[in-house]
């Protein structure tokens, strides 16, 4: 498996099929018995810090306001926090969240605590994003709104993005290419060409209904 | 917005009025004369006692006691974090300290109680051994428990921004804790007022534990109940004070 710089590549498999195993083996919390992790071209001996990992649940600190949630990861690089509050109001402003600063976690809704978390998560500043099911806990209608907004934002962010997920329609929605994890370890890779800009209308297109099945047809025919 | 006052009713008020009923039940079959005085004293004779008395409970015994409760406190709370903390960061402290932790527990404060007074004497300090022994455990388990329970995902998180172990601790790990450790030293802080009453009924020329212990002596039933009713007047206050303290730092917790 690789992941280019700039490309959005999701993960798809069924549960128990190790795709959470293997994030945290990309993150650093865990390391492989077998095989290599390279980041930029280079085998690191600690990965820990050194890629943004985004966890399934939003795991915002409840005694922390938003900014100061998204103000972590600076405290935690020790980093001067008042050269990056430009940054940070100008990224909430960016998602939506002005207004909400000072606002803590049991205030917001399921978007925008997700929001927050991702937010958090490029605030460390890392080029690879790891997004664990971001959308995973949010009801359809959210989650829709969530993949026109990412869609809009993608193509100023300039990151780089790992996402798993087990929703077909998004995977193809958002990637570049999607990883099948198969069973015994088996991975098969699909290349999505549909071009960007995109936008969530796309889902009704027959280009994309086409897809869809491909991929579909891909995973019945493994079981 | 309900007003405060009507907030504080629907809480209180049915307990506020359950008392005044059992107050009024209690000193009609006392006045009645169904019960004797001196096995049951009414409550205005109770009262009446406590203002007899005021100048030698208010200035001489309950400050006496009050300060045992409040050292005995202080320093299991210091102690009793110091080591629940110790605990937290190394296995091996846990695996020696926590059997004996337990045993302190099951040893019988009145047998053991005697073995301070022959330590400390009659001074302040065997009446704070007995508070102490019966108030640390809670702290113990309180902060050593709060640190451990839950932040298993936390921490994980915070490692990957690349925190190390101290900022864990401090950032996610101790404000996680702080609910439980509250719990510990409510508490605890009532067990203090107990453990300062026995021991001073084991030994001691001064506080509210001897004094009713001297009345009792004395079969003057009202005196008795009278400081009864000021430990567990002071018992509640500083329950009151710790759930305050709470819940000033504890606002934005999770609900």
């Amino acid at each position: 498996m690789n992941v280019l710089p700039g490309e959005f590549v999701s993960v798809i498999g069924a549960s128990g099929s190790g795709k959470s195993t293997l994030f945290k083996l990309i993150a650093g919390l865990l390391e492989p018995d077998k095989g290599q992790i390279c980041i930029n071209g280079q085998q690191f001996g600690k990965r820990l810090g050194k890629v943004g990992y985004m966890p399934q649940k939003d795991l915002l600190l409840p005694w922390r306001t938003v900014v100061d949630n998204v103000m972590l990861p600076i405290e935690l690089s020790k980093e001067k926090k008042q050269e990056k509050m430009s940054e940070i109001s100008e990224g909430l402003a960016r998602f939506g969240l002005a207004g909400y600063e000072n606002a803590y976690p049991h205030e917001l809704s399921g978007g925008m605590k997700q929001r927050v978390a991702f937010l958090r998560t490029i605030m460390t500043g890392r080029k690879l994003l790891l997004l664990d099911e971001p959308f995973g806990a949010l009801d359809s209608m959210t989650k829709h709104n969530m993949h026109s907004w990412l869609l809009e934002l993608w193509v100023d962010l300039q990151k780089t993005v790992l996402f798993i997920t087990h929703d077909l329609e998004e995977a193809i929605l958002l990637s570049d290419r999607i990883y099948l994890l198969l069973d015994k370890g088996a991975v098969k890779e699909l290349k999505v060409e549909l071009p960007r800009p995109r936008r969530s209308e796309l889902i009704y297109q027959t280009e994309f209904i086409a897809m869809r099945k491909e991929l579909e047809l891909l995973i019945h025919n493994e079981k | 917005m309900k007003s405060r006052f009507k907030n504080w009713a629907e809480n209180y008020g049915l307990f506020l009025l359950v008392v005044v009923l059992l107050i009024s039940v209690w000193e009609w079959v006392v006045k009645q004369g169904f019960i004797p005085s001196f096995i049951l004293p009414a409550p205005t004779s109770i009262w009446q006692s406590l203002m007899e008395n005021r100048q030698l409970l208010l200035e001489q015994h309950l400050p006496a006691t009050l300060k045992e409760v409040l050292l005995g406190f202080i320093l299991s709370l210091i102690g009793g974090v110091i080591i629940g903390v110790g605990m937290h960061f190394s296995r091996a402290l846990e695996k020696v300290l926590y059997p004996f932790l337990v045993i302190s527990q099951t040893v019988p404060l009145i047998a053991i109680s005697p073995i301070f007074i022959m330590w400390f004497g009659y001074s302040i300090w065997s009446k704070i051994a007995v508070t102490i022994l019966t108030a640390f455990f809670p702290i113990v388990v309180s902060t050593y428990d709060g640190l451990k329970t839950g932040g298993g995902e936390y921490r994980e998180l915070l490692l990957t921004m690349g925190a190390n172990r101290w900022q864990i601790f401090k950032k996610v790990q101790i404000p996680l804790a702080l609910p439980a450790f509250f719990s510990g030293l409510k508490m605890s802080v009532v067990y203090c007022v107990v453990g300062a009453t026995i021991g001073e009924w084991l030994g001691a020329s001064e506080g509210l534990g001897y004094f009713s212990r001297r009345m009792s002596g004395n079969l003057q039933a009202d005196a008795v109940f009278a400081s009864i009713f000021l430990l567990s007047l002071m018992g509640i206050v500083l329950f009151l004070l710790i759930g305050l303290v709470e819940k000033q730092l504890l606002k934005n917790k999770i609900r």
